[in-house]
Order: structure tokens, then sequence, then C-alpha cells
């Protein structure tokens, strides 16, 4: 088991220091329109990878009218490559569960659910005794911090292990009991959500995010980062380096930048994004992470000349053809035929007229399939066979007889 | 199944359902306590399970089978997962895993005789910085070896 780092970490905006109930207490001083103000102008986008500006998400839901209202922390993260909420939980959770209350403050909820993933079980006990301290303190509660009408409360479900609940709408189907199988969109979750209440569903780091925000304000926020991708970002480092681990760095900094930070050497890709996103060669390594270039969950995994970039691209299709929920056809058979294509191309029985074909499917994945899964299932299919041919289709002979 | 059995099953069952109660949003957390407990939801439980809560039986046998962790098939005492996962991967999942099958005679997705001990593959675990990583019933290792999965193993009754 790993121990207790908090000390060590440091960072700009969500390792900074803060104490517990800081946010809230500035929150409710502050009142509704002023939050919402505060989060429009520093420009926080949804953290867990689509980039979903979070301050809409709040004001469409907080103008929905409804008797009853839900705040979902997204603490499903099922990415391949990605743990930095498993840090978050494990050491900070009172930046997560002051930003749940926060959000209910604003859009006028009374309960929030934190949707923990199945795996991370071993975290819950933790999780519960911070929120039993909170409600001794009333930051949880009747009447929070003699705020007459504001009750709110906190409860945590676990998941089961399935990825795809990573979708909010699977995710939602999944706390009302049911197949964790993603709707249709619209209606968005904002006015139609958990049980058809408005619901907003937001990732770990981005409600962490917020107290600071709140505290410290937008101004300060923006500092960070670049003019379209304010703040900073939560980074997964896993792979071939010398210092894995979750770093917090502002947007803005290239893919080189960090390769130094981490110490990797020999690089000879990086998977940017996990198993759905894009697979940057070498040439490239000067792209910046931000919503202008390179935006990302934060996952982000190294390989260095030694590995097999079919091989990772193999790992990569039997993950989603496992994962693939198999509600819509485009992902369901979709990922199957890929994962066969690789599986041709390791064997050599393949012609390239039926790779071309293959790709169409993948660029075809990408607009049919139901949600992110499917439509982000071919990303590394797609830029691996084209940014690593040379390794993969041109394999150069070693020289000697003809047999 | 004895008579018996049954009858306690059902009435730990019950207890659930006063726990949760009846609405439809109770019947994941209802199906993880019995998983947690019996390592899966036999066909009794999951038609108990339904009676209880009033909706059909094939309702809850879809949630199951939806969900990796949910068995429905009896499984061993201990259930072992192990993360198959690119990161785990690279940092020699292949090791641990042939010594693993070796020292248990199984292969993945099978129980031992004895009953001891189910080995599964997973999904990213999210110990990606620390693999190779695996959950032994609910609580996680990383960094392994293959001794000292093997001998994690060997500690389980």
């Amino acid at each position: 088991m790993e121990s207790k780092l908090k000390t060590k970490r440091t960072g700009q905006v969500i390792f900074s220091p803060y104490s517990s109930g800081e946010g809230i207490k500035k929150a409710l001083s502050l009142g509704r329109e002023n939050i919402l103000f505060e989060l429009k102008s520093s420009g926080l986008k949804g953290r867990g990878g689509a980039g979903f500006p979070t301050s809409t998400k709040w004001m469409l839901s907080a103008a929905a009218v409804a008797d009853k209202k839900f705040i979902v922390c997204n603490a499903d993260e099922g990415e391949p490559g990605t743990f930095k909420d498993r840090v978050l939980l494990q050491e900070y959770p009172e930046l997560i569960f002051d930003g749940i209350v926060i959000a209910g403050f604003t859009i006028g909820a009374q309960t929030g659910i934190v949707y923990l993933r199945g795996e991370y079980e071993y975290l819950l006990e933790g999780l519960e005794d911070h929120l039993i301290k909170m409600r001794e303190t009333n930051f949880l509660g009747k009447k929070i911090l003699g705020k007459e009408g504001f009750d709110f409360d906190i409860s945590i479900r676990l998941g089961s292990g399935a990825y795809v609940c990573g979708e909010e709408t699977a995710l939602i189907e999944s706390l009302e009991g049911h197949r964790g199988e993603p709707r249709n969109r619209p209606p968005y979750p904002v006015d139609t959500g958990y049980m058809g209440y408005p619901t907003v569903v937001n990732n770990v780091e981005t409600l962490s995010a917020v107290p600071h925000i709140i505290v410290k304000g937008a101004d300060w926020y923006k500092k960070f980062g670049t003019e379209k991708s304010s703040g900073t970002k939560l980074f997964s480092v896993s792979g071939d380096c010398e210092k894995p681990g979750v770093y917090e760095l502002p947007w803005g900094i290239s893919i080189k930048e960090l390769l130094e930070l981490v110490e990797a050497k020999n690089t000879k890709a990086v998977q940017v994004g996990g198993a759905s996103g894009t697979c940057i060669p070498k040439s490239q390594f000067n792209r910046k992470f931000g919503y202008e270039d390179l935006p990302t969950g934060g996952s982000i995994i190294i390989f260095n000349e030694s590995r097999s970039m079919l091989k990772v691209l193999k790992n990569f299709m039997e993950f989603f053809v496992e994962e693939s929920c198999g509600q819509c056809t485009p992902c369901r058979i979709g990922n199957t035929k890929l994962l066969e294509g690789v599986e041709k191309i390791e064997t050599g029985e393949f012609t390239y007229a039926y790779i071309n074909v293959l790709k169409d499917l993948g660029r075809t994945m990408q607009v049919a399939s139901k949600c992110g899964l499917g439509q982000s299932s071919p990303n590394s299919f797609i830029s691996i066979l084209e940014n690593f041919k040379d390794e993969i289709f041109h394999t150069k002979g070693q020289g000697g007889k003809n047999e | 199944m004895l008579v018996f059995e049954k009858n306690a099953l059902s009435q730990e069952i019950e207890s659930l359902v006063v726990k949760y109660g009846t609405s439809r949003s109770a019947l994941l957390q209802i199906l993880q306590e019995i998983q947690r407990k019996h390592k899966y939801i036999s066909d009794f439980a999951q038609q108990e399970v339904a009676r209880l809560m009033n909706i059909h039986p094939v309702e809850v046998n879809s949630v199951i089978s939806f969900y990796s962790f949910l068995h429905s098939k009896p499984q061993g005492r201990n259930i072992v997962k192990l993360c198959k996962t690119i990161s785990c991967d690279m940092a020699g999942k292949e090791t641990v895993e042939n010594a693993v099958k070796r020292e248990l005679g199984i292969s993945f997705n099978e129980t031992t005789k004895d009953n001891r001990i189910s080995l599964e593959y997973t999904s990213c675990l999210g110990q990606c910085d620390s693999g190779p990583a695996m959950i032994i019933n609910e609580k996680v290792y990383t960094r392994l070896d293959p001794e000292t999965a093997v001998k994690l193993l060997n500690e389980l009754k």
C-alpha cells in the first residue's frame, strides 16, 4: 500500500494550501450569482477530458425549476493511465467535498452523490470518515453554517467495474440501479438527470479546483495556464520514465518539457489521453497541452524505443472490446473488427486495402457511436497505424540468405 | 441448496432490502453486498431480490451480467484480479501472471480445486504509477513482483 505523500506535494492551484471548509464559508458569504460569476470568469472547464465549461453546466441547472436537484461527483476514473482522482480522493477529500457543497449551494441542490469506482473501494472508509467530520462541524446537514434553507448532505455509492460508467448518463443509469448503458443526449443531465431531476455531473478534479477559485478568486486562477486554457491540470504520468506519478502543471506546457520533468529517456511515443486518446510520435513532442492544441483528461503513458507499438495498440483494442457496453452497433462490432485487424497485422495476414477499410470503419465509429467510448476508441487505432507505419508495416530485413 | 440455507439467505436479503429500500436505485447496492459476502449471486438470491423489490428476475440478472465485479456463478473464497492494462503490462504483469498460474496450477478465469482462489483479469485499476497491481477481494496491492504476489496468495485462507 502506498504511504501518505501529502506533505511532499506542491502545486499552483489544487495542491496549494487550503484548510477544510474555507471555500464553503466564502461561498455562503458571496451568494449564488457571485459564485457563478467567479466561476465563469475563471474559465474552468471539465477536467474529465471533455472540457465542457463548468459554469455553463451550473448555470443551466441553477436555472432549471424542480423540487429536487442533485450534484454527482464522477469518481469513476477508468481511463487507462489515469490515477489523479485516486490521489485527490486519498489525500485531498476536503477539496472534493467542499466543491460538492459549493455546487449544491449554487444550483440549489439538497443531495450530493459521489460515484466511486469499485476498484477504489479501499478508499471508502477514509472518505466516509471525512463526511462524518463534516457533519459534526456543520459543513453538512441542516442549515449549513447557519444559512437558512441550505440543507445538504453527501452519500457515496460504489461502482462495480464498468469503464463506460464514467460517461455521465451511463453513470446516472448505474446510480438508478440499471445496466450502465449511456442515454441519448439531449435531454442532458442538467435538466433531466438522476431520477429525472436536474443534475450536475462533475469530475473529481473539476470539483477540487472550485474551492480554490472561490477563495482566491478568478483573476488569481487565470494567472496560470494560457489564454484559452486557464488554470492548471493534473497529469497522471506512467510508463517508461524515472518519476511516474501525479503532477500539477499549468496548461501550455509542452510534451518535451513534461518528459524532462519526469526524466523519461529514449522516448519513442507518448499516449495522451489514455486508450481513447492519441499517440504522439517524437516528431511532435513540441506540441503543447491545452484546449488550443492537445486537450486531455491528463493520462500520459510514455513508451521508449524498446516498445512495440503494435502490441500497445493490441492492448488498447482488447480494452475497448472488453469495455464496450454493447448497446450500439458501431462500438460493439467496430471495436471487435479493429482488434481483428490488429491481430491480422501481427500475423502478417493482411492487405493494405483491408487496413484502409478498417480506418474508414474507425472514422465511421467516431461519428456514429452513441457515446464517447465508441466515438473515441478508434483514435489510438488510427493514430498509431498512421504515426508508426514505418515500424509496423515497413520492418526492414536483417540480411542473409533467401530460403 | 438446503432448505435452511435458503431460509437464511432469504432473511439476509430481506434485511438488505430493509436497509437500502425497495427503490430501483438500491438494486446495485444490494447486489454488491450479496457479492461481497457470498462471492457470487445465486439464481435463488436473484429471484429473492426480484421478489422483494418487485421487479422481474431477468432485470436483476441483466444488471449482474453487465458489471464485471458481479458474478452469477460460484467463485472461490477469495477473488484475485490482476490488472492487464498497458502500464501494468509494461511494468511486468506477465511475470506475475505466469508465476501465479504456475503456483496455483490454474489459468485465469478459473478457480482452484479447493475453492480457495479465483483468478481474474481486470481493466485499469488506477495504480499505473506503481504497477503491476492486483486486487485481492477489496484490497489493492501494488509494485508486485512474482515472489510477493505468490506469497500474498499463499497467505489467503
